[in-house]
C-alpha cells in the first residue's frame, strides 16, 4: 500500500524525520491527496520490538550518533557527548516521550509583551496566538486521545501519583490531577488502553501511548500516497539558481549517496539534527547555510528549565509501576514575577528504573551519600520540573570545526548555559518539590539535576519579520517559499508546557496551509 | 566470561573451574589470603566462604582484588554480596586484554593506591574512612572516573542485583501492574 516514489519524482513533498512534526505533516498531507516521502535516520521498530530495559532500550532508540557540548550546563560535564535523550528511529521522540499533552497558556505566545525586554534573553512575541492555534489544539487532542479533553477520562492515578497528590493538598495547590495525557484510559482508535506496565520512555509495547510510529504513518501509508523510508540520513537540502529547494542529498539504508527531488522540503529532525542540516546545505548562494538571511539558525537553542526531586518514605511507594508521567500540578505554571522569575513551571510526576535512577541521580557521584539514596529505591517518589527557558542567541547549534560524522557530515555541537532566570526557577522548583515530599512525611528529599535535553526547541524560531526569525508563521522559511520547517525548532519561545501537542498541533496547521498554496501553484 | 560459582551451581567441593576443591586451595602452598575473605590463586580470586572464583586474564589478580574492595568503596550497599561487585570488575580485566592503555590504567591506579596507603596497600586499609580519604584525593583523576563511569552500568545494570533494591524491572509479560499493584499504596 505505501507508495514507492521515484528518486527522480519531482512532484512529491520530502519530509525529514518522522516524529511530532513530520509524522504528523505526512499523513496530514497524505490524507489530502498529496505525495509524500519522508525520509528517517533511524530503522522501523514496531511496537512489538520494544524492550523492558532501561540501556537495551536506549541501545535501540536513542540517537546516539556522537555530538559535543560546551557551555556551563551539568550536561557538557556529565554526558559531554550526549546532550539530548531523543529517538533516532521511525516515529521520532513520540517513541519516547511520556505523553503529556498541554496547550501553552496564552501569555506564553506573547512572552516579549508580557515579560517586557530581559537581559541576555533573546525573548520575541509568536507570530500566532493561541487563538490561532486553538482549533488545530482541538485536532490535536482529539488524534491523539487527550484525556480530560473529548470526553476521554483521566488516567487512574498510581502510587507516585497519590504522593505528588498528597503532597499538592498540604501545600494547597489546587490543580493537580492525573494530567492531560495522549494515553488512552480506554480503548480508542484501534489502540488498547493503559495497562500501568510503566516503561513508557522504553515505548509503549501495547501501542496505548499514541506515537506516529502506529498512529499517524500506518494510516498515512494506507491512502497510497505516503512512503517512509528509514535508515535515510539526510546531508543536504540541494537548491537551485532561483534559491528555490529541489530535493535532498541522503544515505539510504545500503550507505549509498542518493538525491531525491522534491517540489517542498520540510525539515523535521528535532531542534539539533534541523539546524545541523541548515548550516550544512550552505552554498554559494547561502553562505551561512540555508533559510539564514537573519543568522538565527541553530540559535536560541531551548531545553525546558528542568531538573527532579525525589522523596523518601518510610514506606514503600514502588513510583516504577504505571504511567510514568500521568501526574501534574499546574499551579506554578503561571507567570507570576513576584517568585522571582519570569514565567513558570510544571510538577509531574516521573520515575526511573534502577539502572537509569544510577546514572541520573547524582551524575559522577560516589559514596554512601549516593548508595543510601538509592538502597531506598522502593520508597522513593519523584516528580519532574518543566519550566520555560528563556531563549539566548549563543546557546545555539553549530557545526564542529573538525569531526564529522561516519558519512562525511559534520556533527553537532549544542552550546548551552543556564539565563539567571532559568536558576532562580529552578531553584524555585526545587524548593517547592522538596516541601512538597516533606509534607507528606519524606525522610529525605532531594533535587537531581538536569537529565540530557529531551525537549529541545527553538533552533529555527518563528517570527514576525524575516530579521528576527528562520520561519513565518506557517513554520514556511521567510528566505525560501517551497523549505518548511515542522518540528520543535520552530518554536518561538517554550513555554512551561511538555511541547509535543503543540508540535502537532503546528504540524496540521501547516498541513492545510501547505495544501492551500500547492492549489493555489504558490509553491 | 565471568566465571562466578554459587553453591548450588557448582559441583560439590569444586570452586573454581580448574579443579581447585576449597579444601586444596586453603591448603596450597603459595596462596595469598587477602583478609578474611578473599585468596588469590594463581590467576584467580577466590571467595571460599561465598564459594565463588573470578578468574583474572589480563590484570593481576591482586589488582582485581583491589578493586572488588574499591568497588565496594565506591559504591557501597551493604546488602550486595561480592559476586555482584565481581561481575562489574571483570569487564576492565577483558578490556585490559585488547586496551594496553586501559590496562596500565588501572594496574597504574592500584599500585599508586597501594602505594599511598603504605604497607599492606589499599586493601590492607581496614578501615573505610581511611581508604575513602585515599580515595578523595583521587577523585578526580582518570583512573578513578573510569572505575566508577564503568560500575555505573557493570554494577546497577545486572538483573540479578535489581532485587536487593525492590525493582521489579520487565513487567510487559506479566501484563503491566494493572492488575498487580500499580495504585496499592496505603500509609498515605
Amino acid at each position: 500500500m505505501a507508495a514507492p516514489y521515484d528518486l527522480k519524482d519531482d512532484s512529491v513533498v520530502v519530509i525529514i524525520g518522522s516524529g511530532a512534526g513530520g509524522g504528523t505533516l505526512g499523513n496530514e498531507l497524505a490524507q489530502k491527496g498529496i505525495d509524500v516521502v519522508i525520509l528517517e535516520a533511524g530503522a522501523r521498530h514496531e511496537y512489538e520490538d520494544f524492550i523492558n530495559d532501561e540501556w537495551d532500550s536506549f541501545g535501540q532508540l536513542a540517537w546516539v550518533d556522537k555530538r559535543t557540548t560546551s557551555g556551563d550546563w551539568r550536561v557538557a560535564k556529565d554526558f559531554p557527548n550526549l546532550p539530548a535523550w531523543i529517538v533516532k528511529s521511525v516515529g521520532g521522540s513520540t517513541v519516547h516521550w511520556a505523553g503529556a499533552s498541554l496547550r501553552f497558556q496564552e501569555h506564553e505566545f506573547k512572552d516579549l509583551t508580557h515579560y517586557g525586554k530581559i537581559e541576555g534573553a533573546n525573548l520575541l512575541d509568536w507570530p500566532i496566538t493561541l487563538a490561532e492555534l486553538e482549533p488545530y489544539y482541538a485536532k490535536a487532542e482529539d488524534k491523539m486521545g487527550v484525556t480530560r479533553t473529548n470526553g476521554i477520562e483521566g488516567l487512574p492515578g498510581n502510587n507516585n501519583f497519590k504522593v505528588l497528590k498528597a503532597g499538592a493538598d498540604k501545600l494547597g495547590y489546587k490543580e493537580c490531577h492525573t494530567g492531560n495525557m495522549a494515553i488512552n484510559s480506554a480503548d480508542r482508535d484501534d489502540r488498547m488502553s493503559c495497562q500501568q506496565t510503566g516503561f513508557c520512555f522504553q515505548g509503549c509495547k501495547w501501542g496505548a501511548k499514541w506515537s506516529t510510529l502506529y498512529t499517524e504513518i500506518p494510516k498515512g501509508e494506507a491512502t497510497g500516497k505516503l512512503e517512509v523510508r528509514p535508515n535515510s540520513m539526510v546531508q543536504k537540502i540541494e537548491h537551485d539558481k532561483s534559491g528555490k529547494v529541489t530535493g535532498v542529498v541522503y544515505i539510504d539504508k545500503d550507505g549509498k549517496q542518493q538525491l531525491q527531488k522534491a517540489r517542498i522540503v520540510a525539515v523535521a529532525g528535532n531542534s539539533i539534527e534541523s539546524p545541523r542540516l541548515l548550516l550544512n546545505s550552505e552554498s554559494s548562494m547561502f553562505k551561512d547555510g540555508m533559510a539564514n538571511s537573519s543568522g538565527q539558525v541553530g540559535r536560541n537553542y531551548m531545553r525546558h528549565t528542568t531538573g527532579s526531586v525525589y522523596g523518601i518514605f518510610e514506606k514503600p511507594v514502588h513510583m516504577y509501576r504505571g504511567t510514568t508521567m500521568a501526574g501534574i500540578i499546574r499551579d506554578e505554571a503561571r507567570h507570576d514575577p513576584s517568585r522571582g522569575f519570569v514565567g513558570g513551571y510544571e510538577m509531574e510526576t516521573l520515575s526511573l528504573g534502577l539502572p537509569f535512577m544510577a546514572a541520573f541521580l547524582d551524575p559522577g557521584g560516589w559514596g554512601r551519600s549516593f548508595t543510601s539514596a538509592l538502597d531506598q529505591y522502593s520508597n522513593m517518589a519523584g516528580l519532574w520540573i518543566v519550566g520555560e527557558d528563556m531563549p539566548q542567541e549563543n546557546n545555539r547549534i553549530t557545526l564542529h570545526k573538525d569531526e564529522k560524522d561516519k558519512h562525511g557530515m559534520p556533527i553537532a555541537n549544542v552550546n548551552f548555559s543556564d539565563h539567571p532566570n532559568d536558576i532562580a526557577m529552578r531553584d524555585h522548583a526545587y524548593k517547592q518539590g522538596v516541601a512538597l515530599y516533606e509534607a507528606v512525611g519524606a525522610t529525605r528529599a532531594f533535587p537531581t539535576p538536569p537529565y540530557p535535553s529531551t525537549h529541545n526547541l527553538g533552533t529555527n524560531r518563528m517570527s514576525e519579520k524575516a530579521q528576527d526569525g528562520v520561519v513565518n508563521k506557517h513554520g514556511q522559511s521567510h528566505d525560501i517559499k517551497n523549505l518548511f520547517v515542522s518540528d520543535g525548532s520552530q518554536f518561538t519561545t517554550g513555554g512551561a508546557e511538555n511541547p509535543t501537542l503543540t508540535i502537532v498541533s503546528l504540524a496540521i496547521r501547516q498541513a492545510d496551509y501547505i495544501a492551500k498554496e500547492m492549489a493555489a501553484k504558490a509553491i | 566470561m565471568v566465571t562466578i560459582f554459587n553453591r548450588k551451581a557448582a559441583p560439590p567441593g569444586r570452586v573454581e573451574k580448574s579443579g581447585i576443591s576449597r579444601r586444596d586451595l586453603l591448603k596450597r602452598g603459595g596462596t595469598l589470603s587477602l583478609g578474611a575473605l578473599l585468596v588469590i590463586s594463581g590467576n584467580a580470586i577466590i571467595h571460599p566462604q561465598a564459594a565463588w572464583g573470578l578468574e583474572t586474564s589480563n590484570l593481576k589478580p591482586e589488582t582485581m582484588a583491589s578493586l572488588l574492595q574499591l568497588a565496594r568503596d565506591i559504591y557501597p550497599h551493604d546488602q550486595i554480596p561480592d559476586r555482584f561487585y565481581a561481575i562489574a570488575i571483570k569487564a576492565y580485566d577483558t578490556k585490559a586484554g585488547t586496551d594496553a592503555d586501559h590496562k596500565k590504567l588501572i594496574e597504574d591506579g592500584i599500585a599508586n593506591l597501594d602505594q599511598k596507603a603504605g604497607k599492606g596497600g589499599y586493601i590492607g586499609l581496614s578501615w573505610e574512612d581511611d581508604r575513602l580519604a585515599l580515595l578523595r584525593g583521587i577523585e578526580e583523576t582518570p583512573f578513578f572516573q573510569t572505575v566508577r563511569g564503568g560500575l555505573v552500568t557493570g554494577l546497577y545494570n545486572q538483573k540479578d542485583i535489581w532485587p536487593y533494591f525492590g525493582y521489579e524491572g520487565e513487567s510487559y509479560s506479566k501484563g503491566g501492574y494493572i492488575a498487580r499493584g500499580f495504585d496499592d499504596i496505603e500509609w498515605l
